[in-house]
């Protein structure tokens, strides 16, 4: 019997729960002994220009090595100068990044747009230094009026990037202006969704250690992609060769570790400017304010149809704040209007959206990226319209899913489904959950009219991985002559457990044991070509490549088998399951895997090979989520959160699992508890894990995860990604259940997070607030 | 100051800043790295280990404080033959960690609350880690780890 699909405990854990990983922070590295530590000064503004830097102070302080500004970077390759647009012209459009006007500097030149930013480095022999020393750099700042939101970006009344004339930065090419797609609607609901600013809060912040030896610059950085990273760090004026990155161990990613901020890239320079190793950990303060955030967006929608529950027409336009700098510029929104709507086969769909810069922290990718957020406002609005049509949600939804027999489906916001089974989905839920016996609680409470009312909610999303145009990734297995094999893969590992699912892998095709494999990723040296890992593509792209790798290392191997054997090569086995070769027909002669690597060059048998897919993958599913609300207090406590999750095949269920009850309650908690709030100045009100309400396990429960198995056609292995399935499918879901909870009162909607005051005070309005329905 | 700390069963002396704090006295004087720093504010759980048998978050106790006291680490969880501790290897059979950042934290708080109540029902663990934050687990396998470990030392004890 293969291991695919069998329950294998972690290679990864032995060492991380016994000794500990090891971290950045915890690199013992020669080329790092006496390394100085980094500590910045923020800017404690959110919007000023800044008038002069004094160091003199800071530079008396014990242990003090440099204080380093943009000014000192004249060793850096220039930085392309902004072109102002001309007078007059619109905003450009596209999602790629653009730079120019809209440039960040390393570090802030002349003026400062978030409380956070960069603006000096200091580097001291110990961290408590540095911290001192920090606070004696002496900042002149020129306060500036402060776009603290969406509402004041739009007026355009004080500009971030004045050159760029407006703070709009990118839209949509979408038309929403044709009203006509409402015609004949019989019931039709139009209102706001808030998608509120939330942090992606690895457990490990951002760290960066680098050193300067010899001409080379070797970083270690707490990235999903260290290959990328190195990129990116070519902006040192250094070539790439002359760069080596490590990834060590990574204490968690979420999309915000993709590639490498601008303080490591900072302290990558500081390393190759001073001569002296250099060493900075984020503090948490710092990571509320300065790790890049996720969301953030505003949703006006409109949804419409018939009285009996088909939907004819759905339109979102969408704001993205993406903070102080246009990091991923339209790239998330557009992502959003892609997956507008969501599983269903809907006639007219319209989606647009529009890129502002605000004085917050700058957006970017957060466990889904963009589809969360068209996921969660579909989903509210087939619950706005199934209750103004009188229809019970779960009969909505199935009236309108694309259907199996649709696939594969282009919906008309382009996506390309490639497979799914959306009904199935939601009936496995709904007969788990027991559906109608809830519904009939619900009801006898309503009656009773008791403190606590029960909330259903359902989401059905489907959602769009290894959307990457073609990237692919790389991987090569070696065979030693000793029978271990190491397999080196772009992919990136941040807790996934990548070294246990591609060891599966390569045992399933070489019936070399797991022990006897190692799994290399997360650095340069050994691995120059990658892609790393977000948009949950580590199984589909780099799982795939080591298996296309293993299978070249088999067909190489069968070659040297036949010539040991003197035998035709067609004649040549092997036998998985005991990692044998052998003639076809004759057991008693075999060779092992060691005999035939011994016969090859060097004693090695290799494959090197990139992985590609010519489309991405939609995994899909349907999470009910149960809650309790107190109507007198307006607390909500989740009962039950019952999810079926489909990504194709399973490698490893304990793998898959672990993912989808991170993801729920990645997502449980912006529906509940999480959200970044900053005053009216700009200053944020959630710097610390006091004021930041992170999800805990006292407000969560078991959950109870059912699955199905729609492979896709897209790779051989038939997988999707699952790593951000379950928070898009959960924000919904929660999200959901607790309006549902006091739908009877009143309420039509609540903005996330649903905390005890805004739940209480929606029951106080009765819900008569931002939907209208006609 | 002159602070002498147990740790992990090992004497260590040391002359250190009167504000050092206890996790960095781990961390940078004893050279014990298992210990991460999560936050600075006693939110997250990150940096627990046990004083003198009691879970305590070691980046809000001074290395001072700790003085003529005895620390234990993750690094000291484990047999002197090398034997997983039950709930680092309920951890383990449980896939209860991903990035293993909260983990040695985690662990120790479990090792903390499983000595005060060696039978906890699932409530009384989930209300006993709302001082440790995972971001990715969900808390599932970890609440079911300390499950695991309590029933496997308890039918343990009664051998």
């Amino acid at each position: 019997m293969s291991i695919l699909g069998t329950r294998v405990i972690r290679t990864e854990d032995p060492r991380l729960l016994t000794s500990g990983g090891v971290y950045v922070d915890d690199l013992r590295e020669p080329e790092l002994t006496g390394a100085v530590r980094a500590t910045f000064v923020r800017s404690p503004v959110a919007h000023a220009l800044i008038t002069g830097i004094d160091p003199a102070e800071a530079l008396t302080q014990p242990g003090v090595v440099a204080v380093l500004t943009a000014a000192d970077m004249t060793d850096m390759p220039d930085q392309v100068p902004p072109e102002p647009l001309p007078e007059g012209s619109p905003p450009p459009e596209g999602p790629m990044p653009m730079g120019g006007v809209w440039s960040e500097p390393l570090l802030a030149v002349d003026r400062v747009r978030f409380v956070g930013e960069p603006v000096a480095l200091v580097l001291t022999d110990s961290t408590y230094q540095g911290e001192d020393a920090a606070e004696l750099v002496s900042v002149e700042y020129e306060q500036l009026a402060a776009v603290p939101s969406i509402e004041a970006a739009l007026t355009d009344e004080t500009l971030l990037f004045p050159e760029a004339g407006t703070n709009v930065c990118t839209r949509g090419l979408g038309d929403i202006s044709d009203d006509s797609i409402f015609d004949g609607c019989e019931v039709i609901v139009e209102g706001d969704v808030v998608n509120q600013r939330v942090a992606a809060l690895p457990m490990e912040g951002r760290s960066t250690a680098a050193a300067w030896v010899n001409g080379k610059l070797t970083v270690w950085c707490s990235t999903q992609n260290a290959q990328i990273s190195r990129l990116i760090l070519t902006a040192i004026g250094l070539p790439p060769d002359a760069i080596r990155v490590v990834a060590p161990d990574v204490g968690g990613g979420f999309g915000a570790k993709i590639g490498i901020d601008r303080e490591s890239i900072v302290v990558a320079w500081a390393a190759k400017h001073t001569g002296r190793p250099v060493r900075w950990v984020e503090s948490r303060g710092e990571n509320l304010v300065a790790m890049t955030q996720g969301r953030a967006q505003q949703h006006h929608i409109k949804i419409g149809g018939s009285r009996d529950g088909h939907i004819q027409a759905y339109r979102l336009d969408v704001v993205q704040d993406t903070g102080a700098y246009p990091r991923m510029s339209g790239f998330l929104p557009m992502l959003t209007n892609l997956m507008a709507p969501g599983v269903y086969d809907i006639p007219d769909v319209q989606a647009a959206y529009k890129v502002v810069v605000t004085d917050g922290t700058p957006i970017a990718a957060y466990r889904g990226a963009g589809r969360p957020e068209a996921a969660a406002t579909i989903e509210r609005a087939v619950d706005w319209y199934a209750a103004e049509a009188g229809v019970d949600p779960a009969v909505v939804r199935k009236l309108n899913f694309i259907r199996p027999e649709q696939f594969p489906f282009v919906t008309k916001t382009g996506a390309p489904y490639d497979t799914g089974d959306y009904e199935a989905a939601l009936d496995k839920v709904l007969e788990a959950a027991g559906y109608a016996d809830l519904r009939a609680e619900q009801q006898r409470r309503r009656d009773a009219g008791e403190t606590r009312q029960l909330g259903i909610g359902l989401a059905s999303y489907v959602e769009i991985t290894a959307a990457d145009g073609g990237a692919g990734e790389t991987a090569k297995v070696e065979v030693h002559d000793d029978g271990t094999a190491t397999v080196y893969t772009g992919s990136s590992a941040h807790g996934q457990g990548h070294h246990t699912a591609f060891a599966m892998i390569v045992t399933a095709e070489l019936g070399i044991p797991m022990d006897k494999i190692e799994v290399v990723h997360g650095d340069t040296d050994l691995i120059p070509d990658g892609i790393g890992t977000y948009a949950s593509r580590s199984l589909q792209l780099g799982g795939s490549a080591v298996q296309k790798a293993a299978i070249e290392v088999k067909d190489e191997a069968a070659k040297k088998a036949a010539e040991l054997f003197e035998a035709a090569e067609a004649d040549v086995v092997l036998d998985a399951e005991t990692g044998s070769w052998h003639i076809a027909g004759d057991p008693d002669k075999s060779l092992t895997w060691s005999q035939v690597a011994s016969a090859a060059d060097e004693g090695l048998i290799v494959a090197n090979v990139r992985f590609t897919a010519d489309r991405p993958t939609f995994p899909f599913g349907s999470q009910l989520s149960l809650v309790e609300v107190d109507v007198e207090t307006g607390k909500v406590t989740l009962l039950r959160h019952v999810t079926a999750d489909d990504a194709g095949p399973v490698l490893n269920p304990i793998l898959l699992d672990g993912q989808r009850h991170g993801g729920i309650a990645q997502g449980a908690a912006q529906a509940l508890c999480e959200e970044i709030l900053y005053d009216m100045d700009g200053n944020p009100l959630t710097s610390t894990l006091a004021d930041y309400a992170a999800i805990t396990a006292a407000e969560l429960p078991s959950f109870e995860l059912l699955r199905s198995e729609t492979p896709t056609p897209v790779n051989p292995m038939g997988v999707k990604g699952i790593g951000e399935a379950g928070t898009i499918g959960a924000t919904p879901a929660v999200h959901n259940a607790v309006i549902d909870a006091v739908s009877h009162l009143g309420v039509r909607h609540i903005d996330m997070p649903m905390t005890p005051e805004r739940v209480w005070n929606a029951i106080q309005l009765g819900g008569a607030r931002k939907v209208s329905a006609e | 100051m002159k602070v002498e700390l147990t740790v992990n069963g090992k004497d260590i002396t040391a002359d250190v800043e009167d504000r050092m704090l206890l996790v960095h006295f781990l961390r940078d004087v004893a050279d014990l790295t298992a210990t991460n720093i999560g936050c600075e504010t006693t939110s997250c759980g990150a940096c627990t280990v046990l004083l003198d048998g009691e879970s305590v978050k070691s980046c809000t106790v001074l290395a001072a404080q700790a003085d003529g006291h005895s620390v234990t680490t993750l690094e000291g969880l484990a047999s002197d033959s090398g034997e997983m501790h039950p709930v680092q290897q309920a951890f383990h059979t449980e896939h209860g960690l991903q990035c293993g950042y909260c983990t040695p934290g985690m662990v120790m708080a479990i090792v903390s609350l499983l000595k005060e109540n060696p039978s906890p029902t699932e409530a009384d663990v989930r209300s006993g880690l709302e001082g440790n934050i995972c971001r990715c687990t969900g808390y599932h396998n970890i609440v079911r780890a300390a499950l695991v470990a309590a029933a496997s030392s308890n039918s343990g004890a009664g051998k």
